[in-house]
């Protein structure tokens, strides 16, 4: 048996969780320390995986498969793809920057009990966070996913409610009621998705008998296991309720704004950046591997939902006057790009969509770490208390605005090689959903730009005239996402030659081919004769 | 020819035997040893309460109660081991009773959950000492009248209701046989033996007396109601099969019957008296679970018993009973399953829903499990209906998963006390999660077992009834009983949110520092609770070992 390296992998944050929970309550330096230093190591595993794996080899590769509960037909199966690869590398790339970001984000109160231990309570949820989430990128038992893909809602929602921003902490007693009504909103929402898709999980395992990701997919390929038209159906519906609520897709959207507003903003990157990658990644890994048809099926109805949540979430973004929820509506507008990505079912829109992923998660962390220490500063999350901030911070300043223009695919900038793709793969065979999506465009780059300037530029508002500029920990923090933001934008290839294979096979298991270079009529000619 | 005549029939046949003739009854004692023993030290700590100096009993009771259960434990774990729960399986004492896997394996269950509750029966440390006299949930002399004269003696005599264990020891013993029962007398019988004692036991509290008693007659009277359906169940479906053994009504019911005497086959005309009883039956058994429409007991019951003895109930009470309803729709009504799975649907979806959305509202710590037992009880049904032996195998398994979760649930409620005993209603747990981070978080891991979510026994036990469920067609169960956990989910997410969200109160309640005792039980509820969740593998193939019933 070789060295069980994805296990390991996800298993390292959840140690490390332990640990630092179990660290003193007076010890809570060593307890940052303990968490940072787990997450550097989770980061430094990640990248062993990123280099063991061969974009060329094996679809499903690093794989372990243990017996676990065989009543249930589960096992302990574990693999990953290159859309994989990719989507643990992201996240524990982030998780250090969180962690870095939200260092004096838990301390407690001077009016605390001595026994309340919220800085320890922190950072371990942070770590069983990431343990949770890249071990759903790695189950390839149905099973198993689902126990994580649900588990990982609890500490989330204990993230959530349990600490808000400094800036409101402990005095405001109605800050504290919304915030909980965030964190139940969001729990309860992610929760119904999950039971629902729990029916579907059951009902798979009735027609299919197990829950092997690759055994069904190989059967359904072979031929040998056959499910009614209503029954796929519904059973994807099943599954991809649940993913949508968790991506999330208009309408089930709006558990987002209050969980991003309410949570500090590393927490809020976790949920848009990390978490909520689970479910895109599971649209294309489960919802077009295990039921090709019914996506098929259901793409036209996707897509509009998609393209919905493009403009919708652009458009309210630009009239939103809190950072945190202008930011979380951003990004619905972005989730719409990357579903649409993967529903244009061409490999372009589907590499470009995982592609999107990686890099969304890069530019909102950017994005929203910045403004959590704008916000920190000023202890206001509306835009209007703010103005003139470039002449007293300009380093500040400075990584907002690359945060920013990360946001509205400025190229040059890692989103724009997805954006582009996504778009281009859409095009070739939905023009006119393609052509409309490019409003998206448009609007982020207004509602980016009005964000700047109204908070950057201008006259130096008063409450703003004494503000700091970042300091060196920030820096550290902000700074290396920068760095990658320009980096695969410029060069994108090591992400593509990893991700490319992986959406080819993705595009088999729905039958698909990439409509030929003339697309535009030959797509409609395709479509007449179906 | 006339119901009365097959009366006569049977009459004159049985006048015609010479009284010698009657043989002795062979009773396999070995097999039987589980109850016996529960019954013997029952009977001991009788002789205890009556013999024993008052200083004393506490310690002896004690002892007697928790070996006796251990013992017993013992017997059936030897039992098992010998084969009794499969290849051996056959009906013993004159086909009064099964020992066969579901029997055993519910026994084992029951008697583990009764050794847990019983500690925390025994518990001492949590409420003030009064007059230097270490005090337990019970009343100090449950004949005096509360607010007396003669209550304020007691208790400054520092009297104690030791009766309690005996009574819990004849409470299981009754639970033991109730899922063997093999005939409707045993079964009538099992049902009393148990019943009484918990009537009793749940008018013995120390705090909120009143409110006990009152507890206790309710109970008593819905009790006695369902004894009576479940009597005249039994007793048309004896004039419909002219027996009370399982097996004889099974073939009568199902066709298969061989020896026809004239006076069956004129009873066997009609289906009224079976349909009928049968339905009776079914009653008497879903009111002792707790399912809806049968359920109004269950909340004020809950809320009013002493809390060691709420769980107890709720744990032990819906194990036996759900082994008997088992029993007599696998065993004795198969033949009937297009008849009765209809309505069993009807009562499996309105049970998970009224269960569901009733908690919603709830205020107080205790009704909010009441309804939520209610709620599981929907869930176990959606397995009983599946009539598979994955649907057998899924119900022991989440019988096993949720007692002791529940008898957890409760003992943590004992531990959160302010001046007037248990602080129960929900607002004063607020905050609690600050104050005592572990007693709050124990009680989190609870509240998500009853949620079902993954990787605590909750969730497996969720899937495996849902799974039985959906395999055995019942896919629109699968899909109310998700709609229904999204539901509860919701009102045990509400308390989670209220220990560790919300501030808390100045005046708000202390948590008690418990006896190892109490400690054990939680202890043994998380523990079981987590590795249920983590690693149910072995645990369901014990239930699935022990999923086939004998005839």
């Amino acid at each position: 048996m070789s060295f069980p390296l994805l296990t390991v992998t996800a298993a390292v944050p959840a140690v490390g969780a332990v640990l630092t929970a179990a660290v003193p309550a007076a010890r809570r330096t060593a307890a940052k320390w303990l968490a940072l230093l787990f997450s550097l190591a989770t980061l430094a595993l990640a990248v062993l995986v990123a280099v063991r794996f061969e974009p060329g080899g094996a679809r499903y590769q690093l794989t372990e498969s243990h017996a676990w509960i065989a009543d249930f037909g589960v096992r302990y199966e574990l693999g990953v793809d290159g859309i994989g690869v990719a989507l643990i590398a992201l996240t524990a790339l982030l998780i250090p920057f969180v962690i870095g970001a939200g260092w004096n984000d838990a301390d407690p109160l001077e009016t605390s009990s001595s026994r309340w231990r919220p800085t320890q309570g922190f950072f371990a949820l942070i770590l069983m966070v990431e343990a949770m989430v890249i071990i759903s990128f790695e189950a390839t038992d149905v099973f198993l996913f689902y126990i994580f893909f649900e588990a990982m809602l609890i500490p989330m929602y204990f993230l959530i409610g349990g600490f808000g921003d400094r800036a409101h902490a402990g005095s405001d007693e109605n800050a504290a009621a919304q915030r909980s009504y965030a964190a139940v909103k969001f729990l309860l929402y992610n929760l119904v998705g999950g039971l629902i898709m729990l029916a579907a999980v059951i009902g798979l395992y009735v027609v299919a008998g197990n829950f092997s990701l690759q055994e069904i997919t190989a059967a359904r390929a072979a031929g040998t296991l056959d499910m009614a038209t209503n029954t796929e159906r519904l059973l994807f519906l099943g599954f991809f309720f649940a993913f949508a609520v968790k991506a999330p897709l208009w309408p089930l959207h709006t558990w987002l704004p209050n969980a991003m507003g309410e949570a500090t903003a590393p927490v809020a990157v976790l949920i848009t950046a990390v978490v909520d990658k689970v479910g895109t990644f599971a649209m294309l890994r489960f919802c077009l591997g295990l039921f090709p048809e019914a996506s098929k099926w259901a793409t036209p109805a996707i897509l509009v939902l998609a393209l919905i949540s493009i403009v919708y979430g652009a458009l309210v973004a630009v009239g939103q006057r809190d950072i945190k929820r202008l930011v979380a509506y951003a990004s619905i507008s972005h989730f719409g790009f990357i579903i649409m990505g993967i529903f244009a079912m061409t490999s372009q829109g589907q590499s470009g969509a995982t592609l999107y992923m990686v890099n969304h998660g890069i530019s909102t962390a950017a994005l929203m770490l910045v403004a959590g220490f704008l916000i920190s500063r000023r202890g206001s999350r509306l835009i209007a208390d703010y103005g003139g901030v470039q002449k007293v911070a300009p380093v500040l300043a400075g990584t907002f605005l690359i945060g920013g223009l990360a946001t509205l695919s400025l190229p040059g900038l890692a989103p724009f090689v997805s954006e582009f793709l996504v778009l281009v793969g859409t095009f070739a065979r939905y023009p006119v959903i393609g052509i409309i999506a490019t409003i998206g465009i448009v609007l982020a780059a207004l509602y980016t730009l009005v964000l700047y300037q109204r908070t950057m530029t201008g006259p130096v508002k008063a409450e703003v005239s004494g503000m700091h500029d970042l300091r060196l920990r920030e820096v550290l923090v902000v700074a290396p996402l920068i760095v990658l933001l320009i980096g695969l934008g410029v060069y994108p290839k090591p992400l593509t030659q990893i991700v490319n294979p992986a959406v080819e096979h993705t595009m088999s298991d729905v039958h698909e081919k990439d409509p030929k270079p003339q697309v535009a009529v030959e797509a409609k000619n395709g479509e007449a004769a179906k | 020819m006339s119901t009365m005549a097959a009366a006569r029939g049977l009459l004159t046949l049985a006048a015609g035997q010479p009284v010698d003739r009657i043989p002795a009854p062979h009773i396999e004692y070995a097999q039987l040893a589980p109850t016996l023993i529960v019954v013997g030290a029952a009977v001991l700590g009788v002789l205890v309460e009556a013999f024993v100096p008052r200083k004393s009993r506490y310690y002896v009771q004690v002892f007697l109660a928790v070996a006796a259960l251990a013992s017993a434990f013992a017997a059936v774990v030897g039992l098992a081991a010998g084969g009794y729960g499969s290849d051996k399986a056959h009906i013993a004492a004159m086909g009064a009773v099964a020992v066969d896997g579901p029997a055993l394996f519910l026994q084992g269950i029951i008697l583990l959950s009764a050794v847990v509750a019983v500690f925390t029966f025994a518990e001492r440390r949590l409420d003030p000492a009064a007059h230097g006299n270490r005090v337990d949930s019970f009343a100090a002399q449950a004949a005096s009248v509360p607010g007396s004269e003669s209550e304020k003696a007691a208790v400054k005599a520092g009297f104690t209701t030791t009766e309690v264990f005996p009574l819990a020891l004849f409470a299981v013993s009754g639970m033991l046989v109730f899922p063997a029962a093999n005939d409707l007398l045993t079964l009538f019988v099992a049902l009393e033996v148990f019943s009484l004692p918990l009537y009793l036991l749940c008018a013995v509290a120390r705090r909120q007396r009143l409110m006990s008693q009152e507890a206790a007659v309710k109970y008593f009277l819905l009790g006695a109601f369902s004894s009576a359906f479940l009597l005249f169940g039994i007793a048309l479906v004896y004039g419909y099969a002219g027996s009370v053994s399982y097996a004889a009504i099974a073939d009568v019911v199902d066709g298969t019957v061989t020896k026809i005497d004239p006076a069956l086959a004129d009873t066997m005309g009609n289906d009224a008296p079976l349909l009928i009883g049968g339905a009776l039956i079914l009653m008497g058994l879903l009111f002792k679970v707790g399912a809806v429409p049968f359920h109004m007991w269950t909340p004020d019951v809950y809320q009013g018993a002493p809390t060691p003895v709420t769980g107890f109930m709720a744990a032990a009470t819906k194990v036996a009973a759900f082994g008997a309803l088992l029993r007599l729709l696998y065993v004795v009504l198969p033949g009937l399953r297009w008849d009765w799975r209809p309505v069993m649907w009807g009562v499996a979806i309105l049970t998970m829903l009224a269960g569901a959305v009733i908690a919603v509202t709830q205020t107080d710590v205790k009704r909010l499990l009441a309804y939520s037992s209610i709620a599981h009880a929907g869930f176990i049904l959606a397995g009983v209906i599946a009539t598979s032996a994955e649907g057998v195998k899924s119900v022991l398994f989440y019988l096993g998963a949720y007692s002791f979760v529940t008898i957890g649930a409760f003992a943590v409620v004992t531990l959160v006390r302010d001046a007037g005993g248990e602080a129960t209603h929900l607002s004063k747990w607020a905050g609690l999660g600050r104050r005592s981070p572990l007693t709050a978080a124990v009680f989190a891991v609870f509240l998500l077992a009853f949620a079902g979510i993954p990787l605590t026994s909750g969730f497996a036990g969720k899937f495996a009834v849902f799974k039985a469920a959906a395999e055995g067609g019942a896919g629109v169960l699968v899909v109310v009983g998700v709609i229904s956990s999204a539901i509860a989910a919701f009102f045990y997410i509400r308390v989670i949110v209220l220990m560790f969200f919300s501030e808390p109160k100045a005046d708000g309640p202390t948590v008690a520092v418990p006896s190892p005792l109490t400690m054990t039980t939680i202890a043994v509820g998380v523990a079981v609770t987590l590795v249920l969740g983590v690693a149910p593998q072995y645990f369901l193939d014990l239930a699935g070992q022990a999923s086939t019933f004998v005839r």
